[in-house]
């Protein structure tokens, strides 16, 4: 049997010795004699969150698929093991083979969330690996990270060799294929780079200089040798139905992992346009995976995994085409097999209800809206195509139906935003309240419950609002209080439940979000301080990171408080995302004019990723 | 159907907690493709009974579930079946059809286990133990203390020990294991030690199950026998 790399005092000790442990159904066991690579993939969180993790599953699959790699799961130790692992100077290992990850050719890094940054360090320290990769030796593994966050590499580019920007699914076949070229020519680790630095897709900070103005913006950018791009271009699938690499079997977790259940990834992209949404627009094009495929995939997973779940992922599961097609086969293939069936970013219309109806105890479940902004004018602002029509149309269905439980989300600190669409939040609820009220006594389920939840807004790169200005603590605390006190003052405030989000965290957050190089300093300094899993709040330390700015001398309000110039050189600005900036520009300016852009399949707005030539962009019009 | 599971859990498995295995042994009877009977309702559940709980760390090589199905498959099947997708460190040594009444459920039929504890490397007591443990054995009575949230009492565990010997360097018992007088192996032995004058160690033991047993006899006259034992192969 596999021995396990910790002791087992030190894992009759820590909490769920059972994320240490490997040896799952479905996890890959190779003998590393017989592999050219070993790839320890890593998510920088715990293992229930990061065994949730659909892209990681993905590449963990693809990678695996070929004979000659072995990849491998590594995820960050708990606090308690973190501890001991320093104590007993016990270093990082993946879960398969329970090696030190120090002894694998690549370290490969997920960044889901800016609020994992600390947590990259803590992997690298506990590997036993340099955190500046111009530190590290050619015994070293290559440090690569890819995800959402590596559309703003910046701030933690001094800490990654390599970043691939993109959908790993195109370009890592050919990144192999040069290593294994690089080392049996006996390459150095620089070599080796500088030809990943050619291969569609990958960059690497080292051979990127950046200057700075004097009033602290960026000078200039570009790449410090010859042979290296000066624009690296994201990477996707296109052709959905042959470049899929479909999962067959994922990994099973002993213990509930966040998403206990099979996830079926439906179509990569969103049609809508939100202003604010990173994900609808670094994902571009819209791009649907067939329905037959999806069926056989769906029967696939549920046998080879057991789950009693199974969940459609997609940014927008309403606007897949072949939506009801699919739901209607998984409730009449599925559901007499006792197996689940979520359904997640639904648009509640008659039909979601219905389904919703056969899939969910409907006096347990709720319904959530996200109308994003308190009123009309503003959701135009944000290109939020919902109305307070569509709302209370969905609403009272559902009520009649049944469901007396909704919830709405919302953003504070949107551009533009004045006191009125604050308090609008507070009007929309108490409508939606009063609809209740209006559906007969004896039809409705007992008292309503509306919970309204805000977040503060972040501005992301590659969005129409990454030029725009965040607010202070105190005036997002402020922001709160003015949608608290609103609530309290409608008619049926006590069917209303108010949270927010904290403001400290968001900060951060903005700050990490579209910071730039120099920002690596701030983030060292803070994780050597102990801040270690900012993205959970017991463990959110904002004083520690407070130091972290007093002592690097960075200011974080220049990168959140100030709003930019649309021709200020941005640190991400050498990545080409797809949308152009001509787009990106126009959708900012439409913004302040209160002007909604249609919808992809309503009329093609010009964004820049017809380039591809594939989605949505090629869909027949009629 | 009702079909008794015997397994085992060995190696790595052993930090996989009760509550998991549950979990676990659920989504393996769904890639087996057992007909598995369900509960109704909105969140339907498998019906299913664990027999005892095994603790994080403890190995074993008599863990038992009962099981519902549809309809008869042959035991012979149910065991290739669920062998062919088990993780590595857990077998399953048995399926074994049990009559529906009369079996009960696993858990209610528990009345003893038997252990082997072993010390860990350098966990051992710094007095000589092996050959007081007849000497142990043989006291009328072994008074614990047993601490509940609101108050303490003294219990003789003494009526709870039926076995206790040496068998090479392990440790061999037999101990109550019923809901009503579940003796804990680990308790044994502490009490083993401070009555030897020694404090324990912490995490000095490593403990394996070994079996599960029913009383088929009464009070005054144990008649133990397996679970597997109550259950029949079905051709």
């Amino acid at each position: 049997m596999r021995k396990l790399a910790l002791n087992d005092e030190i894992l009759l000790k820590v909490d769920k010795a059972a994320r240490y442990i490997g040896g799952e159904v479905n996890s890959v066991m190779k003998d590393k004699e017989k592999v050219d690579i070993r790839f320890a993939m890593c998510f920088p969180d715990v293992y229930e969150i990061g065994m949730s993790n659909l892209g990681m599953m993905i590449l963990y699959n693809m990678f695996n698929a070929r004979e000659d790699v072995w990849c491998e799961r590594v995820f960050s130790p708990w606090t308690d093991l973190d501890r001991i692992m320093r104590e007993q100077k016990v270093p990082l290992f993946a879960l398969e083979s329970q090696d030190p990850v120090k002894d694998f050719d690549f370290l490969g890094i997920t960044l889901g969330y800016e609020m994992c940054y600390t947590n990259i360090l803590q992997v690298l320290d506990l590997s036993g690996i340099p955190f500046m990769a111009c530190e590290r030796g050619e015994e070293d593994p290559l440090v690569i990270g890819g995800g959402a966050c590596a559309y703003n590499p910046e701030p933690i580019a001094p800490f990654f060799d390599m970043f691939y920007i993109g959908e790993g699914e195109t370009s890592y076949d050919a990144l192999f294929d040069a290593y294994k070229a690089n080392k049996a020519a006996g390459g150095t680790r620089e070599e080796f780079l500088l030809k990943a630095a050619q291969i569609p897709g990958i960059y690497v900070p080292m051979f990127y200089d950046t200057a700075y103005g004097e009033d602290g913006t960026i000078s200039s950018f570009g790449p410090n040798r010859e042979g290296v791009p000066e624009k690296v271009e994201k990477q996707l699938v296109i052709d959905m139905d042959k470049g899929y690499r479909a999962i067959e079997a994922p990994v099973v977790p002993f213990i509930k992992a966040t998403q206990d259940r099979v996830t079926l990834e439906v179509m990569r992209g969103c049609i809508r346009g939100c202003r604010f949404c990173q994900a609808g627009m670094i994902y571009r094009p819209t791009r649907e995976r067939d329905v037959e495929q999806l069926k056989a995939s769906a029967r696939e997973m549920l046998k080879n995994t057991g789950h009693e779940e199974i969940s459609l992922s997609s940014l927008s599961s309403s606007d897949y085409s072949g939506l009801k097609e699919l739901v209607n086969f998984l409730i009449d293939e599925f559901q007499d097999k006792a197996v689940n069936i979520s359904l997640p970013s639904l648009r509640i219309d008659a039909f979601a209800l219905d389904v919703m109806s056969k899939v969910q105890d409907v006096k347990k479940s709720s319904l959530t809206f996200a109308p994003e902004a308190g009123s009309q004018r503003l959701r135009d602002v944000i290109n939020k195509g919902l109305t307070q029509e569509d709302i209370l149309r969905g609403a009272g269905e559902a009520f009649r139906g049944g469901w007396n439980r909704v919830k709405l989300y919302f953003m504070l600190g949107l551009p533009t935003e004045t006191e009125e669409d604050m308090k609008g939040i507070a009007h929309l609820a108490e409508r939606i309240a009063e609809e209740y009220y209006e559906v007969p006594k004896d039809q409705r389920n007992g008292k309503v419950q509306i919970n309204v939840s805000t977040s503060f807004f972040v501005p992301k790169p590659f969005t129409p609002f990454q030029w725009a200005g965040m607010f202070s603590e105190e005036d997002f605390v402020e922001k709160a209080k003015i949608v608290k006190n609103e609530i309290r003052s409608q008619l049926n405030q006590r069917s209303i439940k108010y949270s927010w989000h904290e403001p400290d965290v968001t900060i951060l957050e903005g700050f990490l979000a579209r910071g730039d190089r120099r920002c690596a300093d701030v983030i060292l300094k803070a994780y050597q301080k102990g801040a270690l899993y900012d993205a959970w709040s017991e463990n959110f330390r904002y004083d520690l990171w407070k130091e972290a700015f007093a002592e690097t001398g960075i200011d974080p309000g220049f990168y959140t408080l100030r709003e930019r110039s649309t021709e200020e050189i941005l640190p991400w600005d050498f990545i080409d995302a797809g949308v152009s900036r001509e787009f990106l520009v126009r959708e900012w300016n439409k913004a302040h004019e209160e002007t909604v852009t249609p919808n992809c399949r309503q009329r093609c707005s010009g964004c820049g990723v017809k380039q591809y030539g594939g989605g949505v962009c090629c869909e027949s019009k009629n | 159907m009702k079909v008794r599971i015997k397994f085992s859990k060995e190696g790595p498995m052993k930090f996989v907690g009760h509550l998991d295995t549950m979990r676990y042994f659920q989504k393996a009877l769904r890639r087996a493709g057992l007909p598995v009977a369900f509960s109704g309702g909105y969140s339907p559940h498998m019906i299913m009974s664990f027999a005892a709980p095994l603790g994080v760390g403890t190995t074993s090589l008599g863990e038992y579930f009962d099981l519902e199905l549809t309809e008869t498959v042959p035991t012979a099947v149910i065991e290739e079946k669920l062998n062919s997708t088990m993780a590595e460190g857990i077998r399953v040594l048995s399926a074994r059809a049990v009559e529906d009444g009369k079996a009960g459920k696993a858990m209610a039929l528990v009345a003893a286990a038997d252990y082997f504890v072993e010390f860990r490397e350098g966990k051992e007591p710094e007095v000589p133990w092996k050959d007081r443990i007849g000497e142990f054995t043989a006291l009328p009575s072994v008074t614990v203390t047993k601490k509940t949230k609101r108050s303490e009492k003294e219990v003789d565990i003494r009526p709870y020990i039926y076995q206790l010997e040496l068998k090479g360097d392990k440790v061999f018992m037999k101990l109550a294991s019923a809901s009503a007088n579940y003796t804990k192996p680990e308790l044994v032995m502490d009490t083993f030690q401070r009555w030897l004058g020694c404090e324990p160690k912490p995490f000095c033991y490593q403990i394996q199950r070994l079996e599960v047993y029913a009383d088929t006899g009464n009070e005054n006259r144990h008649d133990f026998v397996s679970l597997e034992s109550l259950g029949e192969k079905v051709e």
